[in-house]
C-alpha cells in the first residue's frame, strides 16, 4: 500500500497524509459546483415562483389579521375579556373609536366581510353602525345598542373575540366541517352544514376508482405495446400520446359532446336498443361523467410508466418459466407480473395525485355529485373570496396526499417505483 | 397425418436417436429460410454443440427444440414422439439462457424451487431437491441470496442448477458462458462437462466459440447459412474438415488456391498460380480443371526439410508465443501463410527476410471446395 496508509482511526490517508475522503470531496467539488450551477435557474424558479408562494398562501389558512390590523383599540381589550361577562363601557368606547376610524379610512368593508364569515348578518351591522358612529355620544354602550340591538347580544361580542385572534384554527376547523367557539372549544357543525368532509371523501373515492379503472384498462395496453415489434409499437405509442397534443379543455369538451343526453354515446345506445329514445342514460353532470372522462384523460399517465418497466423485462424470463413447466398463466402471474409492480406503483401514484387535484373536468362535467374538493377551493378563491378557507382546505388536501404518499412508501416502497 | 406415420416407422428402424430433426425448415418472413432442410439425430446422453457464426441458424434450431419457435416445415421429435404441437411447458426440457434469466424477485432457493412447484411436488421433496441441486454446483450457502447479489459465475451456476433440478432428460444451453470472462469461462466449461458426465443427461449446447465447442462436446454440428456443414467429433472436425468453411472456421488454417490437374486414387495434384505442383487428399474439390482450396494446418508444416510437398518460402514476420513461434511467410503468393515452429534450439536460425523451404505431407493437405470464390 504505497498510496495510502491506515492510521489509528482506520481512516485512509493519501500519500501526503490528508484523509482520503477530504481529498476526494475536494477533487469532486468543482464538478459538483458545475452540476449545481446547471440546475440553479430552475431551482430559483421553483423555489421563488412555486414553493415560496404556496407556503405563504398556506399560512393564510391559519393566520388572518384583518380584524387585528383595523380594530386597533378594540383588539387588546377583547383579548383580556373572558367572553362570559357583559361587555363593559370601555369595550364599547373602543369599538366606536375603531368604527369611526374605519369609516374615515374606508376600510370598514374588509372588516365587515371578515366578521360576516364568523357570524352571518354582521356585515350590515358593521357598515350601518359605522355610518352613524361619528354622531354617537357617551355612554357608548346605550347609544350603540340603540343604533343596533345586536350590539347588546353576547354572541356578537364572542364572534368578535374569535375574529380578533390573528393566529386561529377557525379556518382549518371550518375546512373540516367544525366550528371554533369563543371559549376555545371545537365543535362539529350541524349535520346539514357539513359539506367539506363529504367532498374530501368523494374526491378520494373518485381518484381511487380512476386509478383502478386506469390500471384495468392500461395494463393490457402497456403489455401489448411492450410485446409488439418496435415498428408497430411505436405507432401505437403515438396513439397513446396523441391526447397530449390537444388541450385538456378540448378533451373535456369533447366528452360533453360524447356523453350528453343527445350525445354520440346515447344515440348509439338507442340504435342498439340498449336505451329507449325517451329514457336515455344520464352520463353527464354527475359522478359517472366525471369518472369516465377522468379515466380517459389520465390513462396515458398509467400506461407509460407500466410500458417503460415492461420494456426492460427480457422475454427470456417468461421463456425460462415455461421451459421449467409453468403454464402461460403461471409464468405471467408468478414471474412477469411481480416484475411490473414498480411500474404499476409509479403509474398508480402518478394518476392518483393528478386525479385528487383534478379541476377543469369535474367543473365542466361533474354537475352536483361529480364535483371535487378542488372545485370548492376554486369557489372560495374566486367567488366567495374567502382565501383563508381556501388555503385551509388546500392545506388539508396537501396533508392527505402526503399521508397517502407515506402509506404508499410503507407498503410498496418508494424506491420500488420506476418510471423507466 | 401421413407424414407422422412415416416418421414413426423410420424411428423404429433407427432407435438410438433421442432428439431428431427431420427435414426441418424455418422462415420468419416467408422470404428467407433461416434453417434449410435440417436433419439431425442426437443419441441419448450425448453432448452435442451447435457451432456457427451469428445468423447461421443455430439458436433458431435450439428455440424450435425448446418450443419457443415453430418449425415452418418438417418434424422435430423427442424420444420418438413428434413435439411440433406440444407447448414448451409440456416438453420437460431444461434450459439455460444467455443472460441466465434468473427471476430477480425471488431468492436463489425460490428460483430453484419454481420448476418443482409448478410440478406440484410437496414442500419436503422440493427442499431436498433444491439442496441436491445447490450442492451439485457448490452453492449450498447461497440459497437465501437474491440473484442480483451474486457474481456472474455464481449466477451461471444457479441457472445451471435450475435447469437440472427437475431432472430433465434433455438440457438446452444457449451460449451460457458468453457473459463470463475468459478464465471463468474455461473453468465453467469443465464444470458443465463433468456435470454432463455425472448425470448422463443429453445436452444441446449453442455457442459461437469454437474452442468451447471442441473442449466440451461429444459431437459438434457446424452451422453456416442455415445448413449443417459438418457433424463430427471434435478431433474429426479439426483433423478432417469436410469443406472449406469448416476448415476455416475451426482452428487456424492455411489455404492455397490451386487448379486440379490430376486425380488418382483419391490423391489429387494441383497447380498453384506460381506453377508449383502440390499433392493432397481429395475431399470435396471438383473435377480436373476446377479450382480447389488446399488446406494445411500451421502445426503440420516443417521448415527446412523436404517431404512429399515442398515449397519455397520467405519469412515475413516472427511472433514469439512461448511454446512455439508463429512464423508468417510468403508461400505460393499467399502473404498470410502461418507456420507454427516448436520452440527448440533451431529456431534461433530464423530471421525476417530469410528464404527457406517448407514442406508437408499429402495426408495433411486436404483439397476442399473454394467457398464460392
Amino acid at each position: 500500500m504505497l498510496a495510502s496508509q491506515n492510521n489509528s482511526n482506520n481512516e485512509v490517508l493519501t500519500n501526503d497524509g490528508i484523509p482520503l475522503k477530504k481529498k476526494l470531496s475536494k477533487s469532486l467539488f468543482k464538478s459538483r459546483l458545475r452540476a449545481f450551477g446547471l440546475v440553479t435557474p430552475l431551482l430559483l424558479l421553483i423555489s421563488l415562483g412555486f414553493v415560496f408562494p404556496i407556503l405563504v398562501f398556506l399560512t393564510r389558512g391559519v393566520y388572518n389579521d384583518t380584524f387585528e390590523k383595523y380594530m386597533i383599540n378594540l383588539t387588546p381589550i377583547l383579548a383580556e375579556w373572558d367572553g362570559k361577562t357583559e361587555p363593559t363601557e370601555e369595550m364599547f368606547e373602543a369599538l366606536v373609536l375603531d368604527l369611526v376610524a374605519l369609516k374615515k379610512s374606508k376600510n370598514i368593508g374588509k372588516v365587515a366581510s371578515r366578521m360576516n364569515r364568523e357570524l352571518s348578518g354582521s356585515r350590515s351591522l358593521f357598515t350601518s353602525s359605522a355610518r352613524k358612529a361619528k354622531n354617537l355620544e357617551s355612554p357608548f354602550k346605550e347609544s350603540l345598542i340603540q343604533v343596533k340591538k345586536k350590539w347588546g347580544n353576547l354572541d356578537t361580542w364572542r364572534a368578535m373575540k374569535v375574529t380578533s385572534n390573528s393566529l386561529t384554527p377557525v379556518f382549518l376547523a371550518s375546512a373540516l366541517d367544525m366550528k371554533y367557539t369563543a371559549d376555545g372549544t371545537i365543535v362539529q357543525k350541524p349535520e346539514e352544514r357539513r359539506i367539506h368532509i363529504k367532498l374530501f371523501v368523494r374526491t378520494l373515492e373518485i381518484s381511487l376508482i380512476v386509478v383502478i379503472a386506469g390500471l384495468i384498462l392500461g395494463y393490457p395496453v402497456a403489455f401489448l405495446l411492450a410485446s409488439l415489434p418496435i415498428r408497430i409499437s411505436n405507432l401505437l405509442l403515438i396513439l397513446v400520446l396523441l391526447p397530449f397534443w390537444t388541450s385538456l379543455l378540448v378533451r373535456t369538451t369533447a366528452w360533453i359532446a360524447m356523453l350528453q343526453g343527445q350525445g354520440v354515446l346515447n344515440d348509439m345506445f338507442v340504435v342498439f336498443g340498449i336505451a329507449t329514445d325517451e329514457d336515455r342514460f344520464t352520463l353527464i353532470y354527475n359522478k359517472a361523467g366525471t369518472l369516465i372522462s377522468m379515466t380517459h384523460i389520465l390513462l396515458p399517465f398509467m400506461i407509460l410508466p407500466i410500458y417503460s418497466v415492461m420494456k426492460t423485462i427480457p422475454p427470456s424470463y417468461v421463456r425460462a418459466a415455461k421451459s421449467m413447466g409453468a403454464t402461460s398463466w403461471t409464468a405471467f402471474w408468478r414471474i412477469y407480473f411481480p416484475q411490473t409492480i414498480p411500474g404499476i406503483g409509479a403509474g398508480a401514484i402518478l394518476v392518483f395525485i393528478l386525479a385528487i387535484s383534478f379541476y377543469i373536468t369535474p367543473a365542466l362535467i361533474g354537475g352536483q355529485d361529480g364535483t371535487m374538493i378542488s372545485n370548492f377551493i376554486d369557489y372560495h378563491m374566486r367567488k366567495s373570496l374567502n382565501w383563508s378557507l381556501a388555503a385551509a382546505m388546500g392545506g388539508v388536501l396537501l396533508v392527505i396526499v402526503l399521508f397517502l404518499y407515506w402509506i404508499y412508501d410503507r407498503v410498496v416502497g418508494i424506491d420500488n417505483m420506476k418510471l423507466g | 397425418m401421413l407424414t407422422i406415420n412415416r416418421v414413426k416407422v423410420d424411428l423404429n428402424v433407427e432407435n438410438n436417436s433421442f432428439v431428431r430433426f427431420q427435414n426441418v425448415q424455418k422462415s420468419y418472413d416467408g422470404e428467407v429460410l433461416v434453417v434449410k432442410d435440417l436433419n439431425l439425430d442426437i443419441p441419448k446422453g450425448e453432448f452435442l454443440t451447435m457451432l456457427g457464426p451469428s445468423g447461421s441458424g443455430k439458436t433458431t434450431c435450439l428455440m424450435m427444440l425448446a418450443g419457443f419457435e415453430t418449425a415452418t416445415h418438417g418434424i422435430i421429435s423427442l424420444n420418438g414422439n413428434p413435439i411440433n404441437n406440444i407447448p414448451p411447458h409440456k416438453r420437460g426440457i431444461g434450459m439455460v439462457f444467455q443472460n441466465y434469466a434468473l427471476f430477480p424477485h425471488m431468492t436463489v432457493s425460490e428460483n430453484l424451487s419454481f420448476p418443482l412447484e409448478v410440478r406440484g411436488l410437496t414442500k419436503t421433496t422440493r427442499e431436498d431437491k433444491v439442496r441436491w441441486a445447490l450442492d451439485m454446483v457448490q452453492m449450498s450457502e447461497f440459497g437465501n441470496r437474491r440473484p442480483a447479489q451474486l457474481s456472474g459465475g455464481q449466477q451461471q451456476r444457479i441457472a445451471l442448477a435450475r435447469s437440472l433440478v427437475f431432472e430433465p432428460d434433455l438440457v438446452l444451453m444457449d451460449e451460457p458462458l458468453g457473459a463470463l470472462d475468459k478464465q471463468l469461462r474455461e473453468h465453467m466449461q469443465y464444470e458443465i462437462k463433468h456435470l454432463h458426465e455425472r448425470l448422463g443427461v443429453t445436452v444441446v449446447y449453442v455457442t459461437h466459440d469454437q474452442s468451447e465447442a471442441l473442449t466440451m462436446s461429444d459431437k459438434v454440428a457446424v452451422f453456416n447459412d442455415g445448413v449443417i456443414q459438418q457433424l463430427a467429433s471434435p478431433p474429426d472436425l479439426y483433423e478432417r474438415p469436410e469443406n472449406a468453411f469448416v476448415a476455416q472456421f475451426i482452428g487456424e488454417n492455411n489455404k492455397i488456391i490451386a487448379e486440379v490437374i490430376e486425380i488418382k486414387n483419391s490423391i489429387i495434384s494441383a497447380r498453384t498460380s506460381k506453377g508449383n505442383i502440390i499433392k493432397g487428399k481429395k475431399v470435396n474439390c471438383g473435377d480436373i480443371g476446377s479450382k480447389t482450396t488446399l488446406s494445411i494446418r500451421p502445426e503440420r508444416i516443417n521448415v527446412g526439410v523436404k517431404s512429399e510437398n515442398t515449397s519455397e518460402a520467405e519469412i515475413l514476420e516472427l511472433i514469439y508465443i512461448g511454446d512455439h513461434i508463429r512464423c508468417r511467410m510468403l508461400v505460393e503468393g499467399d502473404k498470410d501463410f502461418i507456420v507454427k515452429v516448436p520452440n527448440s534450439s533451431k529456431i534461433m536460425n530464423l530471421k525476417i527476410g530469410q528464404k527457406a523451404k517448407v514442406s508437408w505431407s499429402i495426408n495433411d493437405c486436404r483439397a476442399l471446395d473454394t467457398l464460392g470464390e
